[in-house]
């Protein structure tokens, strides 16, 4: 009887194999038209055309597919703005691809598709959007030598671990925890502080940082509660935080945990100011919570669109072409940007030729201007701090180069 | 004292809501012996369904009550017509296979009516629109709403319906029959298909009078939203014993009240050792222990091997 | 197996040593054959393997003892954060991977009986709710264990983990010997491999010894296997226990081959996941369970590279994005192999034997 098992066992290793043959077999094909006019490029205009593809990676699958979509938009309009402009390298017009990738959230799928990135030699990378998918990933890339420029992982940790191809176009925790946490105390004049997280990675982060900023600042935290991302009843804790009497609440979460939590607050009578990150100061948090929403403060990385005008005119094409913006888009449109930049000063788009460059960035993006400092971290990144008024994010204001990176 | 109050409404509005869907697990459970695992997603669909027939009635100068009707019934009548489709196609199939095989086509379901809602409803949130203007009331220093007295007593309304539903009409006497044995209830005339069939159809409309509840609650919606409630909901009726009515509804209104008290005092009790971040075990916990006590629910019978 | 080789024919002998030549051919050659079309796709491979050691732990439990566990995904968690813990800057310890893989599986077989010791007494789907629960419970420890004193580092998980390394060779980088070069991921395949084929081996030895037939008995009906003289409980605490350890060392794999760990890894989709693979491969048949692990690994990646090609040629443009069709053949595949084959893509002949019977 047992004889007949392993030939079973070899049966089916087989068929495995077949499957990853298959599946060698079609990705060719999938890559092939890329190279070609890569390699041959036999255009009649004088000028001889190159392509170049940029990966990008977000969830577009799961809870924050929304986001993801976001992210990609936002990278598919700089690839789009940067092919109108015929940006020239080492005398050829190049033509750029975004190969846009899901990540579904997940740090295993990450790893794999990072790899698929690697082997389609996409010049560089735009992604991911959570701490948890960039950092395994940054592991692959930095040893194909990859630059990686997330638009919206803030973990610290990204960026510490020494690799000389990682990036981010977007403040960390640090950065911006501590600019909410003191505006808090020191602008809204906050005794009693009330932190929440949604025990996120992201959530966590700043509502640690947020904490110490608060503490420094002279503040007392009067509770710290917790929620989790797929959350929408929060009146448990609501009620826990509303006999503790705080001034002011901070959640250290997204928009579509505060928008419910907003109304809830509401309901319950709660009195005390809400703030909140990048993460829930986005119109959604507004469509969400409604008249609810008025009179929140909220922060985010970068100068207030007003100040910059292709902030403006980014905000105007974005929403004709995709609609409203989620929350990080500007920022993966700046980090592609970016990414072309370092190879207009190199004059190649090989990593290793630019990727130098990628670190003397000096860029005025749709976000504010764009500096690294020696461990990819945004230098002096500005943040702006935000009070919902009439339904609109009005700029209260904007603090740059005070929080240099840790 | 006031807080105490408050944590209590809170988690009777929450329990209510649990106890609703949890009833369409325990129907299923009851006569087939089958957790359907996308009921989650039914509720889901209920309340995609309702925005949807909101938002297109919301100018039509209709009034905001006949509105929120509407859009109720055409949700209950759509997740009826699903609760059929899904026993019909998926489980019906299924009867006499292994019995991990319906579980399996049970979470692939899943899987394909949280992608089909995302592909007509989108990625993003949605806002439920507020239909009712909500009052807010105070007792004791405690706030509520009237949605949630709503809530609580359509729930309780919707209760006593199906219990009458089950132990007073024939259909209910032929449910209690194939529940008890399917095979002499067929001897005994009973068309065991349609009295199923019936079981998913009417599990499901709870599921969307729930989805309605939650959607004008919460006033928001999404397409994932159905798992985790579906697992809350499925917990609550194992915690009471799965596949009695009565045990299904207590098993929500406690899973809700351990929920709101765990949030609100774990903290308090073990010196802020275990916060509220541990919420989601509080339930967990509490069924282990009633498990370890009782291994077929607060209310459950002794049955036979289900196994 | 020798005794057993020589108890069957000589023909059959044969053909058994001409099998295991060509598995060992074909075993070695994937890497490089999956390599041709991108490390990614030996990524995957590497994957696959690891979820088949996860499917064939969990068969253990539920294909051979009948114990319907959906917080499976516990023990590979606890596999990987000891593995996590014990070598990466986070404690500032590095342990040697021959000394924490044995730890991590150790210390999963204590939580399987930790798991398994209350739940003795409840059946079927009590059984299941059960394990969720403490499949969540264990996650949300991890999510949370940073404080008050920082154990797990919580939600932002725990990076820089050491890749495997033996001396100087370490398994993350790509090196040269013998004139092959191989990647880092082809090592780590070479390594899954031989795991791998442990774990298949006891599996096999496990399935007709006293302990297997004990399980099946349980399985088929527990009141009579106790009334046998089978001491159910002891015996149903060793499913446990050792599947939880076959977790645990698939947990420590994962932590050396990502270099990172965070409690997302760990969700109840996972449990599911990997209960789906035994469940649609053919429980309790091993070479069904190495089939479901390979296809449901494998098949969301073909569709990623599949999908979208297919539709243009089939409409010419993209009528719905990728990625959520992706999701949704991968539902409807579900929906429709337990449709047509209730017992399994390659259920055991002796399934197939009861089922027929029972469908009469």
């Amino acid at each position: 009887m047992n004889h007949v098992r392993i030939p079973g066992v070899l049966v089916v290793l087989a068929a495995s194999m077949a499957i990853i043959g298959c599946g060698k077999k079609e990705e060719p094909k999938a890559a092939a038209p890329a190279p070609a006019p890569a390699a041959a490029a036999p255009a009649p205009a004088p000028k001889p055309e190159m392509v170049v593809k940029i990966g990008h990676v977000a969830p577009l699958t799961g809870p924050i597919a929304h986001l993801g979509k976001d992210n990609e938009n936002g990278a598919r309009m700089a690839v789009d703005d940067a092919n109108a402009k015929k940006v020239e390298i080492d005398g050829k017009v190049i033509k750029f691809e975004l190969l846009g990738e899901d990540d579904q959230a997940d740090p295993k799928t990450g790893a794999v598709v990072a790899q698929k990135l690697v082997d389609a030699k996409v010049a560089g990378v735009v992604g991911h959007l959570n701490s948890g998918t960039t950092i395994p990933a940054s592991a692959i890339y930095n040893q194909a030598g990859l630059p990686q420029i997330s638009p919206s992982a803030t973990n610290p940790k990204y960026t510490q671990q020494g690799f000389n191809t990682a990036f981010r176009v977007m403040a960390n925790d640090i950065q911006q925890g501590s600019v909410v946490g003191t505006y808090a105390v020191k602008d809204m004049g906050a005794k009693k502080v009330a932190i929440i997280d949604d025990r996120t990675a992201y959530g966590q982060g700043l509502a640690d940082e947020v904490e110490k900023a608060a503490k420094a600042a002279g503040a007392t935290i009067v509770a710290r509660e917790f929620t989790n991302d797929k959350a929408t009843d929060f009146k448990a804790i609501l009620t826990k935080i509303k006999a503790k009497n705080p001034d002011v609440v901070f959640l250290g979460g997204m928009d579509a945990v505060g928008g419910p939590m907003l109304k809830q607050m509401k309901e319950l009578g709660i009195k005390a100011k809400f703030t909140t990150g990048d993460g829930g100061c986005s119109p959604e948090l507004i469509k969400l919570a409604g008249p609810a929403s008025e009179g929140v403060i909220c922060s985010q990385a970068g100068l207030p669109p007003e100040k910059l005008p292709n902030g403006q005119k980014f905000l105007e094409d974005f929403t004709k072409k995709y609609g409203q913006i989620q929350i990080y888009s500007p920022y993966s449109y700046d980090a592609v940007m970016v990414l072309i930049d370092a190879m207009k000063r190199a004059n190649s788009a090989d990593p290793v030729k630019y990727l130098p460059e990628v670190g003397k960035t000096s860029y005025d993006g749709v976000t504010g201007k764009i500096e690294f400092d020696e461990k990819g971290d945004i230098k002096n990144g500005a943040i702006t701090v935000f009070e919902i008024k009439d339904g609109k994010l009005v700029t209260l204001k904007s603090e740059g180069g005070s929080a240099p990176a840790k | 004292m006031d807080t105490l109050l408050q944590q209590l409404i809170n988690g009777l509005t929450l329990g209510a809501v649990y106890a609703l869907v949890a009833l369409g697990y325990t129907m299923v459970y009851g006569i087939i012996g089958l957790i359907n695992f996308a009921h989650g997603e039914v509720v889901m669909i209920g309340t995609m369904v309702a925005f949807t027939v909101i938002v297109s009635l919301a100018s039509s100068g209709m009034s905001p009550l006949l509105i929120l009707g509407v859009g109720l019934l055409v949700s209950v009548v759509v997740c009826m017509v699903l609760g059929w489709a899904l026993e019909r196609v998926a489980y019906r199939p299924l009867r006499h296979a292994p019995r991990l095989t319906p579980l399996i086509t049970a979470i692939g379901m899943s899987i394909v009516l949280q992608n089909v809602a995302m592909i007509i409803w989108g990625r993003n949130y949605i806002t439920f629109p507020p239909m009712i203007n909500k009052q807010i009331y105070e007792i004791g220093g405690a706030s509520f709403t009237n949605v949630q007295v709503a809530i609580v007593s359509l729930a309780a309304l919707v209760m006593l319906g199906l219990i009458y539903l089950v132990h007073r009409t024939r259909i209910g006497m032929a449910m209690r029959a194939t529940a008890q044995n399917p095979h002499v209830a067929s001897l005994m005339g009973v068309d065991i298909n349609r009295v199923i069939a019936m079981a998913f159809i009417i599990g499901s409309a709870l599921g969307a009078v729930a989805g309605c509840m939650v959607g004008s609650y919460y006033e928001i919606a999404h397409y994932q939203m159905g798992f985790m409630l579906g697992l809350k909901a499925f917990t609550a009726a194992v915690l009471g014993g799965i596949g009695n009515l009565a045990g299904a509804m207590a098993g929500g209104l406690l899973l809700g009240l351990i929920e709101a008290l765990g949030a609100g005092y774990i903290g308090d009790l073990t010196g802020d050792f275990l916060g509220s971040h541990y919420q989601d075990i509080f339930a967990f916990i509490v069924l282990i222990i009633v498990l370890m006590f009782r291994p077929s629910g607060l209310f459950g019978e002794r049955t036979g091997d289900r196994a | 197996m020798n005794g057993r080789i020589r108890s069957s024919v000589s023909v059959s002998w044969q053909r058994h040593w001409l099998g295991l030549l060509l598995l060992a051919v074909v075993l070695l050659a994937v890497p490089f054959v999956a390599a041709l079309g991108g490390q990614a796709w030996v990524r995957i491979a590497n994957f696959a393997i690891l979820y088949m050691f996860l499917a064939l732990g969990l068969n253990i439990v539920v294909g051979y003892a009948g114990l319907l566990d959906l917080g499976y995904v516990a023990f590979y968690a606890v596999g990987a954060y000891t593995y996590a813990l014990l070598a990466s800057p986070h404690f500032g310890i590095h342990l040697p991977f021959w000394v924490i893989l044995p730890l991590g599986a150790g210390l999963a077989c204590v939580f399987g009986v930790l798991l398994g010791a209350p739940t003795l007494k409840l059946r079927g789907d009590y059984l299941a709710i059960v394990t969720l629960g403490f499949g969540e419970i264990v996650r949300i420890f991890m999510n949370n264990l940073n404080a008050p004193i920082n154990v797990t580092n919580g939600a932002q998980g725990i990076t820089l983990i050491d890749p495997i390394r033996i001396g100087d060779f370490s398994f993350a980088q790509t090196s040269t010997f013998l004139g092959v070069t191989l990647s880092g991921p082809q090592k780590y395949y070479f390594l899954l491999v031989a795991l791998a084929l442990l774990v298949i081996v006891v599996n096999i030895r496990l399935q007709d010894s006293r302990i297997g037939r004990a399980w099946q008995a349980i399985r088929e009906d527990e009141v009579a296997a106790k009334a046998c003289g089978i001491n159910t409980r002891n015996i149903k605490l060793l499913a446990f226990a050792m599947g939880a350890s076959f977790g645990g060392i698939a947990g420590g794999i994962f932590s050396a081959m990502q270099g990172f760990v965070s409690p997302e890894s760990f969700s109840l989709m996972e449990s599911i996941t990997i209960l789906a693979m035994v469940v649609l491969g053919g429980m309790g048949h091993i070479p069904g369970v190495i089939l479901g692990a390979v296809l449901l690994t494998g098949l969301p990646e073909a569709l990623r590279y599949g999908i979208e090609p297919l539709q243009r040629a089939l409409f010419g443009r993209m009528i719905i994005d990728p990625e959520s069709l992706r999701m949704l053949v991968f539902g409807l595949a579900l929906v429709l192999v337990m449709r047509f084959r209730p017992a399994g893509l390659w259920p055991s002949s002796q399934r197939r034997r009861e089922l027929a019977e029972s469908a009469d």
